[in-house]
């Protein structure tokens, strides 16, 4: 059980940048600059369940050169696991017996000497708050409502800022959920000039209360078909992921219940949708890992920085469509 | 070529394909890891480069330990290691040598390209249309990215949009009357340090006022045998930065409507006991180490910003350098950015420029970044393009041809998205590449040199390798390894001919035929007589008629901008995201503002890193989409067709 590293100080003394970060980081600090970078090397990150996505991001944030990054699963690697991750060399004598975060972690260390990669022990769904003080940045993915319901409250309730962040591939389709509180960054405006900003993010059990009825016309299917299911594995006790086909007409019924309730139109969830998150099960399509990976990657770099304007505070892939949506979904209304 | 039959699973076509990537730099690392682990198992990559420091950020596959090594074979062996069963040949080689010909090409399912420059990319697309092979084109910037799918027959090649050519500016602008701070880089760097350090028998357009023109035949910039180095140093500076500029006012009519510049000499710039000084902890400094002005200056922060007596102790400083620690480089060194002692020779005399011009300094990060060229690039959209690349190429060996889409990686969201698809657009019939439409070149036939045309057309725009050119049956040139002699000799003469004197004249309504075996291509380039060139606008002396598209245009006119789609005008005005593809105006000049910002940025916008000030916004009127410069001064409507 190791420290999330709080001061692993990897930057010069005070503030510099040493030559060899800046040899390093050259390209980037062109994108982001110097400032966004120091901010970048003294952030603590924390992921917990370690799979295909989780590694892309995982990848992005130690090259970007973050202070340190934890990884929390401890399911022992199967090979069912080596479907869509490259940290996992498809060699028994190297991952049997071992955690996910542990092979993870052995590899991740090699992508960027400066940054400060560690295995943390234990279940996410039993994480307490004190706990949590020790990062900027947490990030969860596969975990049933419940956790993430559970760690975002916490995060909320530390007096500490902690951005909070969900993320999972159902092989062509792909989610991330952001809630980073009340959050200032710096609006880049056209013709070069900034202008500072604040936006304030309902909590995920704000965002998923909003009635369906008071939602655009134009609100995303996915946001809507994973709510159903997510409900769905909520009361039926079961993991993400485990919901399968033969499973269709419990989780058709369960839209139909849903959307009476709420007052919305059956068709805005298509069945071959619902079908298509039912037969990807824990699949995951390798370039919807690579794409919500990077998309979670830059969204962590914009509210380390402060600097752009981050996803408010839902974001949806599809390879039917090609689109990359930002969904901004509402706390509900106060009375 | 492409897919067998459009009924195959993406997992049978997959297994099936074997591809070639070109590449295996920023896009290409990520694009090798997700195809493996999407199930290709049959890929080759071609890349030239050998790594470097600069690159590990990004370039996931590569360690520290690589450095120097061959980018494709690296990348290779580390993919390896997570998937060790498939194949991955690599070639550690230009794709532009000739063994990659189009029977090479023709044994790939699908061609996907990752690469960084415009030149290599306008080959491996006429390849691709001679050998008919599909091809996914792809490119990033910073937060920007896109990815197009080019399909012989089906859809635009890559070539069907004019591409806007590496930048020039207009002599004068740099040795006279520059306004921005790329100028003066281009003025310390191609002029001033070539001048000083490059191949005397080069031509080179810097100034050179000599202090009595009549008497006096020695170069200025020539060190006399006896010439005390500091006293050279000082010389020089005096010349360059105050007395050239003293003789430039003299000429009254250039500063009637421009602000005046004012000379700068050392002893204004430096306090006296400064000059002397200037250098004295060089002492310190580690004879290992690499000659560096900013070492012996004591000066640490390459992001900080010199003032003028800075900038004029590190100009002297490294001047005396190169004379004391490299002098058997003087007359042959060639500007490269990961030379530190150019960049800050470099850094040092663009900014003393830019203070006599009034153009605000910059820091020696930001002067590498123009003066290199530097793409700015980041591995999260790397990583995102190559995910949309697999998606595309995955579509394009199931043939599934209706669900091509072109891809837009925004910064800012537009009509809520980041990832933005637009339909492919059908060939362009207009296009010469992969249709037969001539083009059309206004000429100067008296004046201009056979040589002039083939350098400044047929290779630099056309991007003709080994050109062959006929008028009419007679051939005029050509090039290549297997040429006789008397052909070679023949050709010799030909070069320096003035068109209208070939041994079968080109005149007005003319037409030479160009053809390129290795490529394939051929193209008939109608030639159009005109007397008279603007210096200005038309540096070259010619015209190609079509060529300088309105890319071009807008960012030459318009210099400090970008041109950045940006979510704050881009209402919903008419509804669904849809509507974007059935808009063919609006798709065309999203694919064009995003191709010129990712060829210009760096050079365009060293300080103003990330942002975005130019925007796209709906007329009102029609459909057209129009630019709008921030700027009040400057804020006219630039329509982009
Ligand atoms: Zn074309």
């Amino acid at each position: 059980m190791d420290g999330g590293g709080a001061g692993a100080g990897v930057g010069g003394s005070e503030g510099e940048l040493t030559a060899q970060e800046t040899a390093l980081y050259d390209r980037q600090i062109r994108v982001w600059g110097v400032d966004a970078q120091k901010r970048l090397s003294k952030s603590h990150v924390l992921v917990c369940g370690m799979n295909g996505t989780t590694i892309e991001f995982c990848k992005n944030i130690v090259l970007a050169g973050v202070g340190s990054l934890s990884l929390m699963d401890d399911h022992v690697v199967t090979e069912d696991d080596l479907n869509a991750n490259f940290l996992i060399p498809p060699d028994e004598s190297i991952y049997g017996g071992r955690s996910r975060a542990e092979v993870c972690c052995e590899s991740l260390v090699d992508f960027n000497p400066m940054v400060r990669v560690s295995v943390e022990k234990g279940d996410p769904s039993l994480i307490d708050g004190e706990f949590l003080d020790k990062f900027d940045i947490v990030v969860l993915s596969r975990a049933s409502l419940k956790t993430k319901l559970f760690i975002n409250e916490n995060c909320r309730k530390r007096s500490k800022h902690i951005a909070f962040y969900t993320i999972d591939c159902k092989d062509s389709c792909g989610e991330i959920f952001v809630d980073l509180q009340k959050h200032s960054y710096v609006q880049k405006k056209p013709g070069g000039s900034t202008e500072q900003q604040e936006l304030t993010y309902p909590s995920l059990q704000e965002a998923i209360s909003v009635p369906w009825s008071n939602l655009p016309k134009k609100t995303s299917k996915l946001y809507f078909a994973m709510r159903v299911l997510e409900d769905y594995e909520l009361s039926e006790g079961r993991s993400p992921g485990e919901t399968t086909l033969s499973d269709i007409h419990a989780v058709l019924a369960r839209r139909k219940d849903m959307c009476d309730k709420m007052s919305l139109n059956e068709s805005r969830i298509p069945t071959t949708l619902v079908e298509r998150l039912l037969a990807a099960g824990k699949k995951e399509h390798p370039p919807v890992c690579a794409i919500l990976g990077g998309i979670l990657g830059q969204e962590v770099i914009k509210s380390i920085s402060c600097k752009g304007d981050p996803v408010k505070n839902f974001f949806y892939f599809d390879v039917a469509d090609g689109k990359g949506v930002i969904e901004d979904i509402p706390p509900p209304p106060a009375n | 070529m492409a897919a067998a039959t459009a009924a195959a699973s993406s997992e049978e076509a997959v297994k099936a394909a074997k591809v070639l990537m070109v590449g295996a730099g920023g896009i290409g690392c990520e694009l090798l890891k997700t195809l493996a682990l999407s199930g290709f198992s049959d890929i080759h990559i071609i890349d030239l480069d050998t790594i470097e420091v600069s690159n590990l950020n990004r370039q996931f596959l590569f360690r520290q330990s690589h450095v120097g090594q061959s980018k494709a074979k690296v990348a290779r062996d580390a993919v390896l290691k997570f998937r060790p069963n498939i194949n991955i040949t690599p070639y550690h080689a230009n794709v532009k040598d000739s063994n990659f010909n189009v029977d090479f090409f023709k044994q790939f399912n699908v061609v996907l390209n990752g690469l960084d420059n415009l030149d290599a990319r306008r080959h491996v697309n006429r390849l691709c249309l001679a050998a008919e092979v599909p091809l996914v084109e792809s490119g990033t910037t910073g937060f920007l990215g896109q990815v197009t799918v080019h399909v012989k027959g089906k859809t635009e090649c890559y070539e069907c949009q004019p591409k806007p050519v590496p930048k020039s500016y207009p002599v004068c602008t740099i040795t006279s009357t520059p306004s921005k701070f790329v100028h003066c880089i281009v003025w310390a760097k191609d002029l001033l340090f070539a001048k000083l350090f490059g191949d005397k028998n080069q031509g080179n357009d810097l100034n050179v006022h000599s202090k009595d023109d009549s008497s006096s035949k020695t170069d200025v910039f020539e060190r006399s045998v006896d010439e005390d180095l500091e006293q050279y140093a000082q010389r020089i500076y005096d010349h360059v930065f105050g007395y050239n500029i003293e003789v430039a006012l003299d000429n009254k009519e250039t500063w009637k409507n421009r602000r005046k510049p004012n000379p700068i000499y050392i002893k204004d710039a430096l306090p006296e006991d400064a000059v002397q000084q200037n250098g004295r902890s060089r002492d310190h400094m580690n004879e290992e180490q690499d000659p560096s002005a900013m070492v012996s200056l004591g000066l640490r922060n390459s992001q900080e910003i010199w003032s003028l007596a800075e900038n004029s102790r590190v100009f002297l400083e490294a001047l005396k350098l190169f004379f004391e620690k490299r002098e058997k480089e003087i007359g042959s060194l060639i500007f490269d950015k990961d030379d530190q002692l150019a960049v800050e020779f470099v850094t040092a005399a663009a900014n003393i420029r830019a203070s006599s011009f009034g153009i605000p300094l910059h820091s020696l990060f930001e002067a590498k970044g123009v003066a290199g060229n530097i793409v700015h690039a980041v591995a999260t959209t790397n990583a995102i393009i190559a995910g949309l690349i697999v998606i595309e190429a995955i579509k394009v060996l199931k043939g599934d041809y209706q669900d091509y889409r072109m891809t837009y990686c925004l910064e800012h969201p537009a009509r809520k998205m980041l990832l933005m698809p637009v339909e492919p657009f059908e060939p362009s019939k207009s296009c010469y590449v992969c249709s037969e439409t001539p083009v059309v070149l206004e000429v100067n036939t008296k004046t201009t040199k056979l040589r002039e045309v083939i350098e400044k057309v047929i290779k630099s725009k056309l991007g003709m390798n080994l050109p062959l050119i006929m008028v009419g049956a007679t051939l005029v040139f050509e090039d290549g390894e297997d040429l006789e002699e008397d052909e070679i000799a023949n050709y010799a003469l030909n070069l320096e001919k003035v068109l209208a004197e070939l041994p079968a004249p080109v005149l007005n309504g003319t037409t030479l035929t160009v053809e390129d075996f290795h490529q394939e291509l051929k193209c008939s380039i109608n030639i159009k007589h005109r007397d008279e060139f603007d210096e200005e606008k038309e540096p070259d002396g010619m015209v190609l008629a079509g060529w300088s598209g309105p890319v071009d245009k807008q960012i030459t006119s318009n210099g400090e901008n970008r041109s950045v789609p940006s979510s704050s005008n881009t209402e919903d005005v008419d509804g669904t995201a849809e509507d974007i593809s059935a808009k063919p105006g609006m798709k065309r000049k999203l694919n064009e503002i995003l191709e010129a910002k990712e060829n210009f940025d760096a050079l365009e916008n060293p300080s103003d890193v990330g942002s975005s000030s130019a925007q796209v916004v709906e007329d009102d009127d029609d459909d057209e989409l129009v630019m709008f410069d921030e700027d009040p001064r400057q804020s006219k409507k630039k329509r982009l067709q």
